[in-house]
């Protein structure tokens, strides 16, 4: 299991941490494959029809809130987190879970940027959702 | 191929056990089962063993080989993992090795200890049945996976925490007299409503509770019962596995589970059943949303129709088909890798008439629902008592 309570470096996750250093640096992307279903890195098969020609493409600028939850108790890398808000949003390609931050007015349907953030717990890169 | 029938049931209590080890739970289950059973030890060919976090709360690997020796076994012995649905694998295989002549007389079980984590490691390591790269990272708990679902489902079909508070309220009702059960009390509606939120719109009554202990069941061919004459009137007839997306954002749907859609369909085909003879349920109510899901996927209910079934006394005990007679994971207690086959032995008490909620089964057909995870794995098993 990863450490996750701050008492050594997390090991860098090829493909995962390629793709959040993209959406950090403003260039978001998801897998697509020739049938159009999106997914996120690492992935050398599509989850949904197992092509293997994927091919990065880029996030669109906004997505939607499809279903949220308030967080009340938190694992420990969360502790100093919580509450928070969790949402599973869709970004037209593909759909991404992450965390909402700066807001108290979510609601499913909401449309939101894409954007890395660290947690208040445990100082861990987070993909964060924020309100347009 | 051989018929496969449940020869002895045990179960621990199912609670707070926070100083007795795995070992020692499972050692309790089984000695049940064999005396129950009364089947000799010795003639055990092998044990399948279901256990999820067994390395994080107690530093224990390898607990097949372990929980043989607990039971007073030789026989050879596999740990399935399949994270709350880990027993109910082992179920599984076992009824396909009997079935397929690779053994007689099989121990299925599992144990889990949960207490000695705490609250927050308990939280900690239930996440891990999430995808750890897409969900856990992003601050996912496994109460927080059923909330998504949960406010998934009410945007789509519509249903209210008091919907889900109803089937709180039943599964504490239905546990009332289980001496195995971890919450033997009741609770109301306006208990559920006003208990403090976990994940909204999940509050601490919509949760089942952390939980130590463990299970077991002897299964047995249809000629070893009767060269032994054993006492063994109910079979498992049906089997049934299903397998979805580990992560929600790769799921087709947020509000059904098709893992357990496919399980059923399985089963019942095995069985050559279909869902209007069955009379009976044990199903997956780690949260209230959950059973809900279940009652729809065991297509009790069309997709949306399952949420008000609680509130309108059909699944309760004097409902047409009840749901969780044994309280459920949500009263019973939800000892993870334990809860599948506990639902078999709960099952195999309410249909042969020795469950105090026997008297509510109104027939010979009952089902046994296990999800793991947010129902990325599920097994569906029917069982059927001759009368
Ligand atoms: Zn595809």
């Amino acid at each position: 299991m990863s450490d996750r309570t701050g008492e050594g470096e997390r090991v860098r996750d090829d493909g995962f941490d390629d793709f959040l250093d993209a959406v950090e640096s403003g260039e978001g992307y998801y897998l697509e494959c020739p049938e159009g279903h999106g997914s996120l890195p690492p992935r050398r098969v599509c989850p949904h029809c197992g092509a293997t020609d994927l091919e990065e493409t880029p996030l669109p600028e906004t997505g939607e809130i499809e279903t949220y939850t308030e967080v009340h108790v938190p694992a420990p890398s969360f502790a100093d987190d919580a509450p928070y808000v969790t949402a599973v949003t869709d970004f037209g390609g593909a759909r991404l879970t992450g965390i909402v931050r700066d807001t108290d007015a979510v609601t499913v349907g909401t449309e939101v940027a894409l954007d890395v953030a660290e947690t208040e717990t445990a100082d861990e890169r987070v993909l964060v959702f924020r309100v347009r | 191929m051989t018929g496969v029938r449940v020869a002895g049931v045990g179960l621990t209590h199912f609670g707070k056990h926070p100083e007795r080890t795995g070992r020692d739970l499972f050692a309790e289950a089984s000695e049940r089962a064999f005396a129950d059973a009364g089947v000799d030890r010795a003639d055990v060919e092998q044990l399948n063993f279901g256990n999820f976090m067994g390395e994080l709360s107690e530093h224990q690997g390898h607990q097949g080989p372990l929980m043989a020796e607990a039971a007073g076994l030789t026989a050879p012995a596999t740990r399935y993992e399949s994270a709350c649905a880990s027993s109910g694998v082992a179920v599984r295989e076992a009824v396909k090795d009997v079935r397929n002549g690779e053994a007689d007389v099989m121990l299925v079980g599992g144990a889990e200890r949960m207490n000695n984590l705490g609250t927050a490691g308990t939280t900690e390591a239930l996440a891990i049945a999430a995808d750890d790269l897409y969900e856990v990272r992003a601050g996912m708990t496994f109460p927080a996976a059923y909330a998504l679902m949960a406010r998934a489902y009410f945007e789509q079909y519509g249903g209210s925490r008091e919907d889900l508070a109803e089937i709180a309220v039943k599964n504490h009702d239905n546990a009332l007299e289980n001496e195995f059960a971890q919450f033997q009390r009741a609770i109301t509606v306006e208990d559920a409503l006003e208990a403090p939120t976990i994940a909204d719109p999940l509050g601490l009554y919509d949760a089942c509770p952390i939980t130590d202990g463990a299970s077991a069941a002897v299964l047995v061919s249809d000629e070893y019962a009767e060269e032994h004459g054993l006492d063994a009137p109910v079979s498992i007839t049906g089997t049934g596995q299903g397998g979805d997306k580990m992560a929600l954002q790769d799921r087709r749907f947020l509000a059904r589970t098709p893992a357990a859609e496919r399980a059923a369909e399985e089963a019942y085909d095995d069985a050559g059943i279909g869902p209007q003879d069955v009379s009976v349920a044990e199903v997956h109510d780690c949260f209230t949303i959950a059973e809900v899901l279940a009652v729809e996927a065991l297509d009790f209910y069309a997709p949306g129709e399952g949420i008000g079934a609680a509130a309108r006394g059909e699944t309760t005990r004097d409902g047409d088909r009840p749901v969780n007679l044994s309280g459920g994971l949500k009263a019973k207690g939800h000892p993870v890798g334990a809860t599948g086959t506990s639902q078999v032995v709960e099952m195999t008490r309410l249909l042969r008439g020795d469950h105090p909620n026997s008297d509510a089964v109104p027939g010979e057909i009952g089902v046994a629902h296990n999800a793991g995870g947010t129902v990325a794995s599920t097994t569906v098993h029917v069982l059927e008592v001759d009368r």
